[in-house]
């Protein structure tokens, strides 16, 4: 494609059409590859040839525009590349306006971060187009912190829709802040909440990172908003957003950037000195100058071996510490600590001592609270109360089962309830995971969130280790080392742990609505269920836990919160692996048919994509089944 | 082979309430009976005589509010006291009389002790947290009137003042007041000017006490944590660390160095009092006795030096005094 340069009057509008139709065919990438280099070399400082760039792009014809622009937008380099190329389009042409604001940032969003840099760096960098910049945001604010949206769209969009709330802010100059500054906080403060709400730990994390860039745009002097979480690289990624780095093209790293790389490392930061205040800097005692008579020598000192750290000796017996923790001298701080740390040896050393005040100890712990400060204090309370439960697992599994549905607890302590029945569970079936607990200690952060323990992940992974090796056993026979053989202790007891929890879902109290407000909560009680149904593979009552479960499922399995789905599906992955295969053909196929054909559905229409792989995952188990009951002769 | 450490000479129990403060008045002539005033937290200033080993007075003039410092001023006649109450008061002791002839509104609620210094024949220097968070009012006493207020520039960032004394060089010089801050840091203060001279960063827990040997320019800070700081002035009147010390234990709350300033005493919250050989720091002694943290320590101004005494006060409700290196 050659143009004929200067002079000659020659028709675009032919040359446009072809274009268009070129694009719309589906041929961008050969076409606009070559098309835009050439186009950015000539339009680099000849203004005709920018003329003729943007003739040709307004001279496409509607129906045809939207390839060709999405084409541009993709290809092109750098925003200011865009610019040179298609100049005024989108605020002369009404379709390209369309794409560029609408279609591109809240339709799709498939788009990579650079194509977003490119259409918003775009939009700034005229006058006329920055109106355009402004509304987009307001558009995209509004779509952010809207609750409807944070509930039922993927993550991935929302990712892109960060990422692009991002991009605006950090092309917007104060006087456009200023002027749209209420605004700006209302959707912040809406969407903070809805984000906050969510029960998927990466949606809360992008409100948080996006709620603290809209605060930092909006305060630049005096405190912003500062939230606590784990950054990892998607939120060091959407902060780098926030900043824009001056727009060159993408060219090879100049010498020049090197060197002053360099320099910046090889200057040694000067430490701020005020001459009122000096850090601690030794001075050496000069022995010489010391003229006097050493008259210390005559003081004789006297025997010091006696002097020791101290130590707070912890109670040796139960009692002792039910006393101390219940007791109401809060002088003996020291001692309480020290029982604190000391209970969870003492309650595995003394079994017998445990049984007989179980129900009591598992009380007081399910209500302690931090007295003074001990580092880990949530992990000793909980590895206590495991300890306590698997001592005595019937009496305090029916305590702690019967208090999760009772009046007056915190949303984190019913959580507690699900966790350390779960850690207990899966001691009592797995005799080697003695006691190991993986849990991040509490942190004070600046804004309080529920701390995650997030043990349903570490399940999930799991599971679908499991899943994945159970796939494949099918062919292969027992190829690893039998381990040594202990009777299950949480056969006895699966069924005390697994069917009081199972009860009263949707018996909703004052304080605690499981189908209502409380979707957080449900989203845990339906992992655990899950992980209880895993653990008990091998206990008699495997099969009557199943049908519960199976049933309990169904009566949900509509609920629109993600977390809660992913918790149904893992339920209905543990049940097919832990209930025999006989025993599922012989009592539930009416309702693994209709679950089949729910699964279905879940895996074509459910916008969340882990749910998908989910129920993916069950129709492979479920096919497995089948195959195996009918490879055996019946 | 060293001795085991000495029991405590006699110990006062009577004061029904943790003691937090003492102070001795032994200094008179002969038929003068020596004294011990101690201060509790049920309120009460109990007046100990040495000789009987009983209480003499009980003195009532906080509200039975905490009363965290007692000093004389020139004699046993004349007392002051501060208390939680937010007010200090002074007492007219003389033939019998327990009456608060004046007091002062600090408005301080925290526990930062007042310093007295006295600048000539019946006028006193008193330094003492005011009521702002960072500040250090210097009055004049017994006029009340203000000499001046110590505020820390902004963004200082030193917290409470937690501990204050009061010197001067010699009889006649400027007075300076050395604070100990929330922020670990310990400043000087010219008091005339109102002006920082140094500051130093000592410790990273609040200073709880400190004591300064004007002679040699040395002075000595404890704190919340295990580290004893020890830090020296020059002739440019800047604080410089001299040398730190390690604790077996952390926490000490009160510090105070003897007259003769031979020997110091540091008071612990593992309960134990630690002599100490002030030139160098080395450590003399572990007196064990109370059963709980050991609030405040003083030693007596005995003008017989065979006669001096130590004193110290504890949360378990008792005071223990000690006849400790007494024969140097």
């Amino acid at each position: 494609v050659c143009f004929i340069p200067g002079g000659l009057d020659c028709s675009i509008s032919f040359v446009s059409h072809v274009l268009g139709k070129v694009c719309v065919h589906g041929r961008q990438k050969e076409i606009l590859g070559v098309l835009v280099p050439r186009l950015t070399d000539l339009t680099k400082s000849d203004c005709i040839w920018q003329r003729i760039c943007w003739r040709l792009v307004e001279c496409v014809p509607d129906r045809w525009m939207e390839a060709v622009v999405l084409g541009f937008v993709q290809r092109a380099p750098g925003a200011d590349v865009l610019s040179r190329l298609l100049g005024n389009l989108v605020v002369k042409n009404k379709k390209a306006q369309f794409v560029v604001t609408q279609k591109i940032l809240l339709l799709q969003y498939g788009h990579t971060t650079a194509v977003l840099q490119n259409v918003l760096g775009y939009l700034s960098l005229d006058s006329l187009r920055r109106t355009l910049l402004l509304r987009v945001l307001q558009e995209l604010l509004e779509t952010w912190s809207s609750s409807s949206a944070v509930k039922h769209s993927p993550a991935e969009q929302q990712l892109y829709i960060s990422k692009a709330i991002l991009i605006c802010l950090s092309h917007l100059r104060e006087p456009e802040i200023e002027s749209c500054r209420q605004e700006l906080l209302t959707s912040m403060m809406e969407g903070v909440k809805c984000h906050l709400d969510s029960s998927l730990p990466q949606l809360r994390r992008l409100g948080m990172v996006v709620a603290e860039s809209i605060s930092l745009k909006l305060n630049t002097e005096g405190p912003v908003l500062k939230f606590e979480y784990e950054e990892d690289d998607e939120t060091r990624e959407l902060k780098s957003l926030l900043v824009q780095t001056p727009s060159f093209c993408v060219v090879p790293s100049l010498p020049d950037d090197d060197r002053s790389e360099k320099a910046d490392t090889a200057l040694p930061l000067v430490p701020e000195s005020n001459e009122k205040s000096h850090t601690a800097a030794l001075v050496m005692p000069d022995e010489e100058l010391d003229a006097e008579l050493d008259s210390d020598d005559d003081l004789v000192p006297y025997d010091m071996s006696e002097d020791k750290g101290l130590k707070i000796k912890a109670p040796v017996y139960i009692r002792d510490c039910i006393e101390v923790l219940t007791g109401s001298r809060s002088e003996d701080v020291d001692k309480w600590e020290a029982t604190v740390k000391a209970l969870e040896s003492l309650v595995r050393k003394n079994p017998a001592a445990t049984r007989e005040v179980s129900v009591e100890l598992a009380k007081i712990l399910l209500h302690l609270e931090e007295k003074t400060c001990i580092e880990g204090f949530v992990e000793l309370r909980q590895r206590a109360q495991v300890a306590v439960l698997t001592t005595d697992p019937i009496p305090v599994a029916k305590y702690l089962t019967s208090q999760f549905y009772s009046l007056n607890y915190s949303l984190r302590q019913r959580m507690d309830i699900l966790d350390v029945l779960v850690l207990a569970a899966q001691e009592l079936s797995c005799p080697k995971f003695h006691g190991k607990t993986k849990y991040s200690g509490a942190q004070k952060p600046s804004i309080q969130l529920l701390p995650g323990s997030d043990s349903s992940k570490d399940w999930r992974r799991i599971v679908d280790e499991r899943i994945k090796s159970k796939t494949r056993r099918f062919n292969m026979g027992q190829s690893h080392v039998e381990l040594a053989s202990r009777p299950n202790e949480f056969n006895s007891v699966a069924g005390y742990f697994f069917f009081p929890l199972i009860q009263h879902f949707d018996r909703p109290l004052t304080t605690f609505d499981l189908l209502g407000e409380d979707h957080l909560v449900l989203g845990r009680l339906v992992h655990t269920l899950a992980i209880l149904m895993y653990l008990a593979v091998n206990t008699v009552a495997v099969t009557a836990m199943g049908k519960a479960l199976l049933e309990f499922v169904w009566a949900l399995r509509f609920h629109t919160d993600s977390y809660v789905r992913q918790g149904l599906l893992s339920c209905i992955s543990s049940l097919l692996l832990s209930v025999p295969a006989e025993h599922i053909l012989a009592d539930m196929t009416e309702e693994l048919l209709e679950t089949q054909s729910w699964l279905g559905d879940v895996m074509e229409k459910d916008p969340d994509g882990d749910c998908r792989r989910l129920a993916l995952q069950n129709l492979l188990l479920m096919e497995n089944l089948k195959k195996k009951l009918e490879a055996v002769p019946s | 082979m060293a001795l085991p450490p000495p029991d405590p000479q006699f110990v006062l129990r009577g004061t029904s309430a943790a003691v937090h403060t003492l102070h001795f008045s032994c200094g008179g002539p002969e038929p003068d009976i020596p004294l011990l005033f101690s201060g509790s937290e049920n309120g009460f200033i109990h007046v100990w005589n040495l000789k009987t080993r009983r209480v003499d007075t009980a003195l009532d003039g906080h509200g039975r509010k905490s009363v965290y410092c007692v000093e004389t001023m020139g004699g046993k006649d004349r007392l002051l006291s501060q208390g939680r109450d937010q007010r200090i008061c002074l007492w007219d002791l003389a033939e019998g009389r327990t009456s608060v002839t004046d007091s002062v509104f600090t408005e301080h609620v925290g526990f930062c002790r007042c310093s007295l210094l006295k600048v000539a024949q019946g006028r006193w220097l008193m330094a003492m947290a005011a009521r702002s968070l960072e500040e250090v009012q210097i009055l004049e006493l017994p006029s009340k009137t203000s000499v001046c207020t110590l505020k820390p520039e902004v963004g200082a960032k030193l917290g409470m003042p937690m501990c204050l004394k009061l010197w001067q060089l010699s009889c006649g010089s400027q007075p300076v007041l050395l604070a100990g801050y929330e922020d670990g840091s310990v400043v000087l203060w010219n008091v005339s000017m109102g002006k920082v001279l140094s500051r130093l960063i000592c410790h990273q827990e609040p200073v709880m006490s400190l004591d300064f040997d004007s002679e040699k320019a040395k002075g000595i800070s404890g704190s919340s944590e295990k580290v004893l700081s020890i830090w020296s002035l020059n002739e440019q009147q800047n604080l410089q660390v001299y040398k730190t010390h390690e604790l077996v234990n952390a926490g000490i709350s009160h510090i105070t160095i003897r007259p003769d300033r031979k020997i110091l005493a540091t008071a612990g919250w593992d309960h134990r009092i630690r002599v100490f050989g002030w030139r160098k720091l080395k450590p003399l002694a572990v007196l064990d006795y109370h059963t709980a943290t050991v609030h405040c320590v003083s030693f007596s101004d005995h003008s017989n030096p065979r006669e001096r005494l130590l004193a110290a006060g504890s949360k378990d409700q008792r005071i223990s005094v000690w006849s400790i290196y007494a024969q140097t």
